[in-house]
């Protein structure tokens, strides 16, 4: 038909040809591409492959439980159960937030309320919109699963504090991880998000405590929606800690603070062991772990009792009279003084210009070693100061490791002040004035203790010179069992005082809680032998009764007993309690008691106690309330017998 | 009407080719859309539905004798170019661009016979043009008037990707015809200031922000660059032997975009690997070079111009489609034939199929 009429008849041939090996070429331009990118660049493809398709999920381990010496639990896990919707795979919304509030008892706005603050996020995140639910709650919700399609039941082990706010100070809160610490080589392995120890044992011990975080390998798709776990390695959890507190002591102590603000510290004289460990008033641990609530926040931080201070550590107190117990070895040691010498008080000693008054301003009369410890006589400890000098009362107070930290293993520990000459011309830049050494024989001035020295202080007279390094853990066991760590006790040092010293001393001690006109007549038991010392340290220069709260005198006891061979020593600093013998010596009495009920000493029930407003009758600075025996227990002359007149 | 001959010169070899190629598409939706949600129909059935279809169509196509369409080409063109001017008017909008229309009983997309259309029309025209040593400028200007019609309309819809598949078609053939070096170069002369405007006034922004995007896709690799380091990553890591049947991770987890359609090929790269991938190119080389050789065995000038341009079609959907997956070229909405999901790409694709069958089947009757 139309054969033929391309004017160049075999052009056509010659550009098939020609188009052929144009669409060769270009072939074989996609095939090199593919040669670069399948053979050439395919180890960094696959690479960005598998990271495409991978997540990491980290699944926390299980924190390690937190004993008391006997193996009772502080601090252990609950399973936490909380409710999270995944927006993208909800039917009903609106039909979803009724079941919901109706199954968990919830705000239908509440619901509501959480859920739209995730609004931005992507669909696929999962809301959490009720968290704590119960187990019935829980499987409640998991039985009508088919009905509440989009509705995602998370668990997570969470700190369950068996004692509720109990010790809360010692074992310290968890909160998440912070930016700080996470550029910090301690915390080299943790991701953002993790929970640690803030405070107390859960810090110090957070590496054993922690565990091993496992995970899980998932696969996503494109939206990040978890499609399946690839691989996963379990969490271990993590270990237990044992502590040397005892719960019972420790319940004790708490009990016997009621309201008051302070701190209780006993220790075992011969080992160094804390056996409690209290700072009043508590805060709740558990509320940390969560969302605090912010009232309750508000409260924390303007109670003038301040709840998150751990006094027991960080409190630092100046001793005031129990101070005049390493007053009074340094005057023994030194020779200045011995069993016999006397002073005469008038209520008062004139020093220069100065005029230092004795806390009884009628005055002592003569006053011999015994009386002024039992009497709690200042102008005695006024004049042995002055002869002392504040060099020598500070030697004999840093040989009982005081103004330095104890190292009891917690963060922040204070180690007080215990001033010298030096330490004033360093510190202000300025001399020395005698004058200043008169306060410093009685703890005032510039001497600052905290509740554990002073424990240990009491714990190295009631032993004769043994200072043993305050232990809170006594050991480390992994989850099988096996023993990780073990606290044997450590000397941390020793006194080298003369005995008889120790005799003098602690006779003068015995007399204070035992004697009649004794401050100390709160602390006694009648059935186990209780030596201690009352203080009183000001807070403001003058003080004086019915000042506000924060003006009073901080009130101290330290005591140990049985007075023939001592185990337990106590510290007792209540703030702002203003007399040691009617606010802190009580509650020595109580956490003496139940130390001697624990150990089958005393036997339960335990006669009434009266509470610690009994003694302001009678109250002196040092709240002398010996002339009255303690009212629960029989009037009767105490075993020793061994009254000055 | 049906010669016997008709049967026994019947194409089997490109049938053949085009049939394997549909079944290796088939079994990648299969894997391509296994992540989907059950809804209806699963993809891979579809697409054998479409199959059949494409089939029945080729078949009608090359049962007629193609001289018929030179009649027709001018008529078709006419009815086509008017359907593109109402999808203008009265298109149906989806997706930003404005591409069907609807024609009572169905709706159509009249970009996408325009492919086979120029085509035609081009072949029509050319069939009678008397050439001497080339096209000139002025022997130019008609066939760019007839191309360059429905190329802006369908840029204006907007549907970049088949603009350019239709001036690639017709200018492909006008090579073929035989264009003057002093013409091309007057062309490419005059080309520079039509690109500059067209790509300040004509583009979109997302047409813009595509072509930024594969230049350098690192730009926004979450927003728009996405796609191309998605299907770059999954053609990757393929490596020689590829991740093996529904074992593709980026296809699987759904990091590939239009994974069925336009992006088909990255799955099959992502699961074949190089070796897969060189079967493929190897069958569509055949079956381009089979289209060319069809052209050149045939007797008149009207069916050769016809077999250069369906095989034109082929070659550039392939080129720009699998460039577009590899990263070479920008995604532009271009699906590759006989392999990615869709009935309008199967259909038109086996169209051109069966105006190669027809051709190559009757070559010996004149």
């Amino acid at each position: 038909m139309k054969h033929n009429i391309l004017p160049d008849d075999d052009g056509g041939g010659r550009r098939i040809i020609g188009l052929s090996l144009g669409a060769f070429a270009i072939f074989f331009l996609l095939l090199s591409r593919l040669w670069y990118l399948q053979v050439v660049n395919a180890d960094d493809l696959m690479n960005q492959s598998e990271n495409n398709r991978l997540r990491f999920v980290p699944v926390a381990a299980p924190r390690g439980a937190i004993l008391d010496r006997n193996g009772k639990v502080l601090v252990t896990n609950t399973p936490s159960f909380s409710v999270a919707v995944i927006p993208q795979d909800v039917k009903d919304k609106e039909q979803l937030i009724d079941n919901l509030a109706r199954y968990l008892n919830l705000d239908r706005n509440e619901i509501e309320t959480k859920w739209n603050k995730g609004q931005g996020r992507a669909k696929y995140y999962p809301l959490v919109v009720a968290s704590g639910i119960t187990r019935d709650q829980m499987e409640f919700l998991e039985e009508n699963r088919l009905s509440l399609s989009g509705v995602n039941i998370e668990m997570k082990p969470i700190r369950a504090y068996a004692n509720g706010t109990l010790a809360s100070h010692l074992l310290g809160y968890l909160g998440e991880v912070n930016e700080e610490e996470l550029n910090s080589e301690k915390y080299l392995e943790y991701n953002a998000g993790d929970y640690i120890g803030k405070s107390g044992i859960e810090r110090a011990w957070e590496s054993y405590l922690h565990g091993t975080d496992g995970g899980r390998q998932i696969e996503v798709d494109a939206r990040g929606r978890f499609l399946r776990t690839v691989a996963e390695t379990g969490s271990s959890v993590g270990n237990t800690v044992m502590l040397t507190v005892d719960l019972n002591l420790q319940k004790a102590a708490e009990q016997a603070m009621g309201d008051m603000a302070g701190a209780v510290v006993a220790m075992d004289v011969n080992t160094g062991e804390i056996l409690a460990f209290s700072s009043n008033p508590d805060y709740d641990p558990a509320l940390f772990t969560g969302r605090m609530p912010p009232d309750i926040w508000k409260q924390y931080l303007e109670d003038e009792r301040h709840p998150l201070e751990n006094k027991a550590l960080k409190g630092m107190y100046p001793p005031g009279s129990t101070f005049k117990i390493i007053t009074a070895i340094a005057g023994l040691e030194e020779g200045l003084i011995n069993e016999n010498t006397t002073v005469e008080c008038n209520g008062s000693y004139k020093f220069g210009n100065a005029t230092f008054r004795c806390w009884e301003h009628k005055g002592h009369g003569t006053v011999n070693l015994r009386r002024s410890l039992r009497e709690s006589c200042d102008v005695f400890y006024y004049k042995l100061a002055e002869r002392l000098g504040v060099n020598r009362i500070a030697a004999y107070a840093k040989r009982f490791g005081l103004g330095a930290p104890m190292g009891v293993g917690l963060e922040n520990e204070k180690g007080g002040i215990i001033p010298t000459e030096q330490w004033k011309l360093k510190r202000f830049g300025k001399k020395w004035f005698a004058g200043e050494t008169l306060p410093v024989g009685i703890g005032q001035g510039y001497v600052l203790t905290t509740p554990v020295q002073l424990a240990s202080m009491i714990a190295t007279v009631a032993n004769e010179g043994k200072i043993y390094r305050p232990q809170l853990v006594k050991r480390v066991v992994d989850a099988d069992g096996k023993v990780l760590k073990e606290f044997s006790p450590q000397l941390a040092g020793t006194t080298g005082l003369k005995p008889e010293t120790y005799r003098l001393v602690k006779e003068g001690l015995f007399a204070v809680v035992n004697e009649p006109r004794g401050t100390g007549g709160m602390a006694r038991l009648w059935e186990v032998k209780v030596a201690g010392k009352t203080g009183s340290s000001q807070v403001v220069r003058d003080s004086k009764a019915g000042m506000a709260y924060k003006y009073r005198d901080h009130a101290l006891f330290v005591a140990f007993a049985p007075y023939e061979k001592p185990e337990i020593a106590v510290a007792v600093v209540v703030e702002h309690g203003e007399h040691g013998g009617s606010a802190a010596a009580p509650v020595t009495a109580k956490v003496l008691r139940a130390y001697f009920e624990g150990k089958g000493v005393i036997k339960k029930p335990v006669p009434k106690i009266q509470p610690q407003q009994q003694g302001e009758a009678v109250a002196e600075p040092d709240g002398q309330a010996a002339p009255q025996a303690p009212p629960a227990t029989p009037a009767t002359e105490n075993r020793s017998g061994n009254s000055d007149r | 009407m049906f010669d016997r001959r008709l049967f026994t010169n019947f194409d089997w070899t490109l049938l053949g080719v085009v049939l394997l190629i549909t079944a290796f598409g088939v079994v990648n939706i299969y894997s391509a859309s296994s992540s989907y949600r059950d809804i209806g129909t699963p993809y891979y059935l579809k697409q054998l539905y479409w199959i059949f279809a494409g089939l029945i169509l080729c078949l009608t196509v090359c049962s007629l004798d193609y001289h018929m369409l030179e009649d027709f080409a001018y008529w078709l063109y006419g009815g086509v170019l008017v359907l593109l001017v109402l999808v203008l008017v009265a298109g149906k909008t989806s997706m930003g661009a404005t591409r069907w229309i609807h024609l009572g009983f169905f709706n159509m997309q009249p970009s996408e016979p325009m492919k086979i259309v120029i085509i035609m029309t081009f072949a029509r025209f050319f069939s009678r043009y008397p050439i001497f040593k080339g096209l000139t400028l002025k022997d130019l200007v008609y066939p760019l008037l007839i191309l360059g019609a429905p190329a802006l309309l369908i840029m204006k819809q907007p549907d970049l990707g088949t603009a350019v598949l239709v001036s690639l078609i017709g200018g492909t053939m006008l090579l073929f015809v035989g264009v003057r070096w002093s013409a091309l170069a007057s062309l490419f002369a005059a080309a520079l200031p039509i690109v500059y405007g067209a790509w300040t006034f004509g583009l979109h922004d997302y047409q813009k922000k595509r072509i930024y995007n594969f230049l350098n896709p690192d730009l926004d690799p979450l927003g728009s660059g996405y796609h191309i380091i998605q299907s770059k990553i999954a053609v990757g890591s393929g490596a020689t032997f590829g991740k093996g049947f529904m074992q593709g991770t980026q296809s699987q987890l759904r990091f590939l975009p239009e994974q069925h359609t336009d992006f088909a090929f990255s799955v099959f790269a992502e699961e074949w690997g190089f070796a897969g991938c060189l079967l493929m190119l190897t069958l569509y080389l055949f079956l381009i070079l089979w289209g060319l050789s069809i052209a050149k065995r045939c007797n008149d000038r009207f069916g050769s111009l016809l077999a250069v341009g369906v095989s034109a079609m082929l070659f550039w959907h392939i080129v720009i489609n699998m460039g577009m997956v590899i990263g070479l070229l920008p995604v532009v909405g271009v699906p590759l034939p006989f392999f990615s999901y869709g009935g309008t790409s199967m259909v038109t694709s086996m169209v051109g199929v069966g105006i190669l069958l027809n051709i190559s089947m009757r070559r010996f009757m004149f």
